[in-house]
């Protein structure tokens, strides 16, 4: 600082703000990062406006303008009801399956391994999530459903009086009952890094209290870790819903669909799934209204994964920072 | 007052009312043992379920009598807490026997050295599919860095109020949007602008873009807010302008974890098949040019060749398994370069 200013500062009344000169790399820094944040909102606006603008004709329009899509039915809704329907019941089958295992591989990684060796086996269950889905669909329609054939068979003829279990069995194994249980596979490691991020969360006051009450290892989780860490389960689940919601290529490969509406899971034929439905249809689908009817049941799918990840980050947020993405 | 007599003799071991240490391996070895001679060996797997069912009740009885209800419950969820790991590792296993037993017949040079152009039955190679997974991946990479990058700054250092609110759950929302809805958006987008039907790497880069970019704002803020405030107030006390704090300070100190999360976000996005089958398309051909026509990557490669095999086409079904294989070497690979930039660049702790 030259004498020179110093002495104007020394003559010149205290300045009335701390506010410095604005730097012209400050203001344009500030800007782009503004800049960027906005354009995230704009992705987000673009996505919905589009699905909108492609989707909407789509869902009013009269089935002899789409008929590789809507050919059978009578109008859009008729077409998606089905399709909705089979994408819920294969995620909630799927968590029916990956929920209880994932709670119990999170329990085994926080409260039973050995803890030197609870990162390695954090690492093996983060590698289930590394594989791509591709890879899941070749390996479940290839592999897995020629290995739950006799087990099918068995179920079907022994508990086949249950409607679950009832009907012709798939000789293929391809059934929606597969594709549920691939779906898990893929949901788990989602659910067990939430569930394992709670469970170490427990206070360790309350384990120990527990501990030296003389309760049991199981007795002081039911006590001390299961409560706490229920919302954190609960989100943890909401969260692999809305990712089985969504799941595309697994389900495309290994379900055999026909596109009925059926509780029954052993059967060669199977309600298919909206995100399936679309991978497998957008091929042909390439002329008059097909691709905007396909693009509407892609707007019913934002919609449903959009409430059931909303409401999951809500439930989380009110306890603690957890994320799909981290 | 009656002294009670004891019917029991008090037993002065410790151990005393326990079941000893070498039940449970010893039970266990036994009926997975008895399970697997009694289905005989083409039953492997159902003898491996039933001796550990057996194994369950067997130590649930035992432990009830010897050691009492409450310790045979915590025996009970013990075994079922170690059964949920044991069986989550075999779809684990499962697929990486199956990729590599399958896959590696046909890891040869061809595989990487010729494209599907002119192949009828064996032989061909992946390398048009390759290429065009490099070239979609950097290109959506290209696009998400920057912003992703930039609004994670904008979060961490300059965002406050109901605009950073408001974009923090919109990443949020952005995480969980279905892999096939951004492929459906950039379709939609390009087919808009350049006619229906529009087919191009840059549309599958878009997509993947939007399925990048939430996960590169989540981990980077992540990064950037561990970076101690002293070191910003530090660079403050210097004069050093807040935009050069950033890019000389707090930029450089979380490099690491930024460059850790940029990689896994890539490895994320590479394995994507949906989206780019609706935007990329397969081709059989080479294609360099991301603006001009359809685009294979691996992903799509593999599916395309699953499908046409019919579930029965040897050569095809062999094809789409060493593109399995090569597609997950590439996923584990990213992870571990993402695990080493973690390691070996991560900022010296303070000797406390």
């Amino acid at each position: 600082m030259t004498s020179t200013t110093q002495a104007a500062e020394a003559s010149s009344p205290p300045a009335t703000s701390l506010q410095g000169k604005p730097r012209p790399g400050d203001r344009n820094f500030a800007a782009t990062a503004l800049g960027a944040g906005i354009f995230i909102l704009v992705i987000l606006a673009a996505v919905t406006a589009f699905l909108l603008i492609q989707g909407v004709p789509g869902m009013l329009a009269d089935p002899a303008d789409a008929p590789t899509t809507l050919g059978q039915s009578a109008n859009f809704w008729d077409y998606v009801w089905p399709l909705a329907f089979g994408t819920i019941w294969a995620s909630i089958l799927a968590l029916l399956f990956a929920v209880p295992l994932s709670i119990g591989i999170a329990l085994f990684i926080s409260h039973y391994a050995h803890r030197s060796l609870a990162s390695v086996l954090g690492y093996i269950i983060d590698l289930l999530a590394a594989v791509p889905s591709v890879v899941y669909g070749l390996w479940g329609s290839t592999v897995f459903a020629k290995a739950v054939v006799p087990i099918y068979a068995w179920l079907n003829a022994n508990l086949g009086w249950i409607p679950l279990f009832g009907g012709q069995v798939s000789v293929t194994g391809r059934t929606i009952l597969t594709a549920a249980m691939v779906l898990a596979v893929m949901v788990l490691p989602i659910i067990t890094a939430i569930c394992r991020e709670v469970f170490l969360q427990t206070p360790k006051l309350h384990e120990e209290a527990a501990l030296a009450l003389g309760a049991t290892r199981w007795e002081m989780i039911r006590m001390a870790v299961l409560p706490f860490a229920r919302p954190g389960i609960i989100s943890g689940a909401m969260l692999g819903l809305g990712r089985a919601l969504g799941e595309t290529m697994a389900v495309a490969m290994v379900l055999s669909a026909t596109g009925v509406v059926t509780i029954q899971l052993l059967t060669s034929t199977n309600p298919s799934t909206i995100p399936a439905n679309i991978a497998l249809k957008f091929g042909e689908a390439g002329y008059g209204l097909n691709v905007n009817v396909l693009i509407g049941t892609g707007l019913v799918l934002f919609v449903v994964t959009f409430g059931v990840n909303a409401l999951a980050r809500w439930i989380v947020s009110r306890r603690s920072e957890f994320s799909g993405a981290n | 007052m009656t002294v009670e007599t004891r019917t029991k003799p008090i037993s002065t071991s410790l151990t005393a009312g326990k079941l000893p240490r070498w039940t449970t391996p010893a039970l266990l070895a036994g009926a997975l043992v008895v399970c697997t001679v009694l289905l005989g060996p083409e039953n492997f797997a159902g003898g491996i379920a039933l001796g550990a069912v057996v194994y369950l009740i067997g130590i649930v009885t035992l432990s009830g009598i010897v050691e009492g209800r409450r310790k045979a419950t915590d025996r009970f969820v013990t075994s079922l807490v170690v059964a949920a790991f044991l069986i989550a590792t075999i779809p684990l296993v499962s697929v990486s026997w199956t990729a590599l037993s399958l896959g590696l017949p046909r890891l040869d040079v061809a595989f990487f050295t010729q494209s599907m152009a002119g192949i009828i039955g064996e032989g061909g190679g992946a390398l048009h599919a390759i290429v065009g997974t490099l070239l979609i991946t950097l290109a959506a990479t290209l696009i998400s860095v920057p912003i992703g990058l930039m609004t994670s700054i904008y979060l961490v250092e300059y965002g406050r109020g109901p605009l950073a609110r408001a974009i923090t759950f919109f990443v949020d929302v952005m995480t969980g949007i279905p892999s096939i809805v951004a492929g459906l958006f950039a379709y939609s987008l390009f087919s808009m602008v350049f006619g229906s039907g529009h087919r191009s790497g840059i549309s599958g880069a878009v997509a993947l873009s939007v399925l990048m970019i939430p996960v590169v704002v989540r981990s980077s803020e992540e990064m950037l807010r561990i970076v101690p405030n002293e070191l910003r107030e530090a660079s403050y006390a210097l004069g050093v302008p807040k935009w050069l704090t950033i890019v000389k300070v707090v930029l450089p100190t979380s490099i690491a974890g930024i460059m850790t999360g940029i990689v896994l976000a890539i490895a994320r996005v590479i394995g994507e098949t949906a989206p780019l089958l609706l935007t990329a398309g397969y081709i059989a051909n080479m294609n360099y040019n991301l603006f001009d026509g359809r685009m294979t990557t691996l992903p799509l490669f593999v599916f395309t060749t699953y499908k046409n095999s019919g579930g029965t086409d040897v050569a095809d079904l062999d094809r789409a398994w060493t593109g399995a294989l090569v597609l997950i070497l590439i996923v584990l690979a990213l992870n571990l370069i993402a695990r080493l930039i973690a390691r070996y660049f991560a900022p010296k702790k303070p000797g406390r």
